[in-house]
């Protein structure tokens, strides 16, 4: 049985690279990103040391791995299991004899393969040569920061299933879609690292779990959190992943009750 | 007349289509404003830090991010050509366009219509005339009529670009990433040029004039004299880059042939 799984990861890491030309400027993209955000926080520190407890040449490093992270971590599994649900191909799926959600997380995690070797790397290489990033010395924070790496998957897509799956109930979620995409790039820190932010907000975002996908790790390959402070983050994101499970799960429950095919 | 005449008949169809969805209807429009707003919290954090970017202010910067938003959202509205290789190219409906009497390009921008988009820039004058206050900056009688010429030159500038751009799939079969690449470079326009590095300035400048739809034309009416010729040029760069999309486009027009079936 596992072994279908792991064709799934397979099969979507074949799919992706035979249409590798999009991700070359994709790495172009996520370059330019780095680079408005680079010289805009250069304008902002000027002279000054630290804001929010980043250095300047942190925050060089935090934004260029923030974004080469969301290289990685990011995928459309909301959008193809809407798809999924409008052309009706879900009732299919729902009686092949496999979970649909583990599966779509397979799928997922092969997109996330290829993304990790044909964009993340090579675009972390190219922009390392244009920005002054700085790579951390300490093995912990690099062994910290591939495992936190691949929980900001884990999150990231369990948030995206949830969203996909919501078209279940509403129909059409392009929409909610649209507004997940905003809120996980801004809550997660990918724009602004969560210490920036006025104290009420970063409070209040410190309970959510978008942190876990962008700031956390950042945080610990940047070299603000060291130490058991490693130990500690990645506690948050392990329990954010077991709450995440919950919503799922009963989702899934709930739609294969609700299950009605609007066209095909 | 009869070209208004198409664009009222397709807004009363995109009326019916989009009431089908009524509830999602609106979660988009939330959730573009909501991607405005994600820019402005940006800058709002950012002068939390410090008090002023390359010599602007915050109200200032926010001014510039208002003006921005009024083209940005005219253009997103009447000129949207986004997904145009796939849906008129690879599936072919091009060969529909062009068997029909009003001009194909023209057509194109009907079909797409997204009337919400001028939310963004209601909002965005609403954005100018706040920070504008704040600024005390004077109402002058150019005022609005440099705003509507500024506005109608910025959509040109943006409509230029990004026609030039779709025109180049008739040139290549392959779908292009190149105008999620435009749409990222367009941020850089949106806060002073002057804190990049030269060779973005010229970029900005000269290429691919984002700058000319935001922090130029804005710096008009915040009476930044450094910026006061570059405004002024901002119609002769709309004129030069419709042009240009119109040339290549037609160019393109002639090379397209059927995707069969």
């Amino acid at each position: 049985m596992l072994e279908a799984y792991f064709d799934f990861i397979r099969i979507r890491f074949l799919t992706m690279l035979a249409y590798r030309l999009n991700y070359y400027t994709g790495i172009l993209i996520y370059s330019l990103n780095i680079g408005v955000n680079y010289f805009t926080w250069k304008a902002i520190y000027g002279q000054g040391e630290s804001l929010g407890g980043f250095t300047a040449a942190q925050m060089t490093t935090y934004v260029a791995v923030s974004w080469m992270a969301r290289a990685f971590y990011f995928n459309n599994l909301d959008r193809e299991i809407s798809t999924d649900i409008r052309d009706g191909s879900i009732a299919i799926q729902f009686i092949r004899p496999y979970n649909y959600v583990f599966a779509k997380m397979m799928q997922g995690f092969g997109e996330g393969m290829f993304r990790f070797l044909l964009f993340m790397i090579p675009g972390m290489a190219l922009a390392m040569l244009l920005f002054p990033v700085q790579l951390p010395h300490d093995p912990a924070a690099w062994a910290g920061f591939l495992v936190m790496l691949f929980f900001s998957f884990l999150i990231n897509s369990q948030i995206n299933i949830i969203t996909g799956l919501l078209a279940f109930f509403v129909e059409n979620n392009e929409g909610l879609m649209r507004m997940k995409r905003v809120v996980v790039d801004l809550f997660s820190g990918l724009i602004i690292p969560i210490s920036l932010f006025p104290g009420w907000l970063s409070s209040i975002l410190k309970l959510l779990p978008f942190q876990a996908i962008t700031y956390l790790p950042g945080s610990v390959f940047t070299g603000r959190v060291q130490g058991v402070g490693i130990w500690n983050v990645f506690g948050i994101q392990i329990i954010w992943f077991v709450i995440l499970l919950i919503p799922l799960f009963w989702l899934y429950r709930a739609a294969r009750q609700r299950l009605f095919v609007q066209g095909g | 007349m009869y070209h208004l005449g198409l664009l009222s008949e397709y807004l009363k169809n995109y009326m019916k289509t989009r009431l089908t969805y009524r509830a999602d209807f609106w979660v988009e429009v939330l959730s573009d404003l909501l991607f405005q707003v994600t820019n402005l919290i940006f800058i709002f954090v950012i002068f939390m830090h410090t008090t002023s970017l390359a010599g602007w202010s915050q109200n200032e910067v926010v001014f510039v991010y208002g003006f921005f938003m009024v083209p940005w959202g005219v253009f997103a509205c009447f000129v949207n050509m986004w997904n145009f290789s796939e849906r008129y190219i690879v599936k072919g409906e091009m060969d529909r366009i062009l068997t029909r009497p009003a001009h194909n390009l023209f057509q194109i921008f009907l079909e797409n219509v997204d009337p919400p988009s001028l939310i963004g820039s209601l909002i965005g004058l609403l954005i100018m005339a706040v920070s504008g206050m704040n600024l005390g900056l004077p109402f002058e009688w150019w005022t609005i009529p440099a705003l509507i010429v500024l506005t109608i030159s910025a959509t040109a500038i943006y409509m230029g670009i990004y026609t030039t751009l779709t025109a180049l799939s008739f040139f290549s079969d392959a779908p292009t990433g190149i105008i999620p690449l435009m749409y990222n470079i367009q941020s850089y326009g949106r806060y002073p040029v002057t804190i990049y590095n030269r060779a973005i300035q010229v970029l900005l400048t000269w290429i691919l004039p984002f700058a000319f739809v935001g922090v130029y034309p804005a710096g008009l009416f915040l009476q930044r004299e450094e910026m006061t010729r570059m405004a002024l040029l901002t119609p002769v760069m709309g004129a030069i880059f419709v042009s240009l999309g119109l040339f290549v486009w037609s160019r393109g027009v002639r090379k397209y042939k059927g995707a069969g079936s």
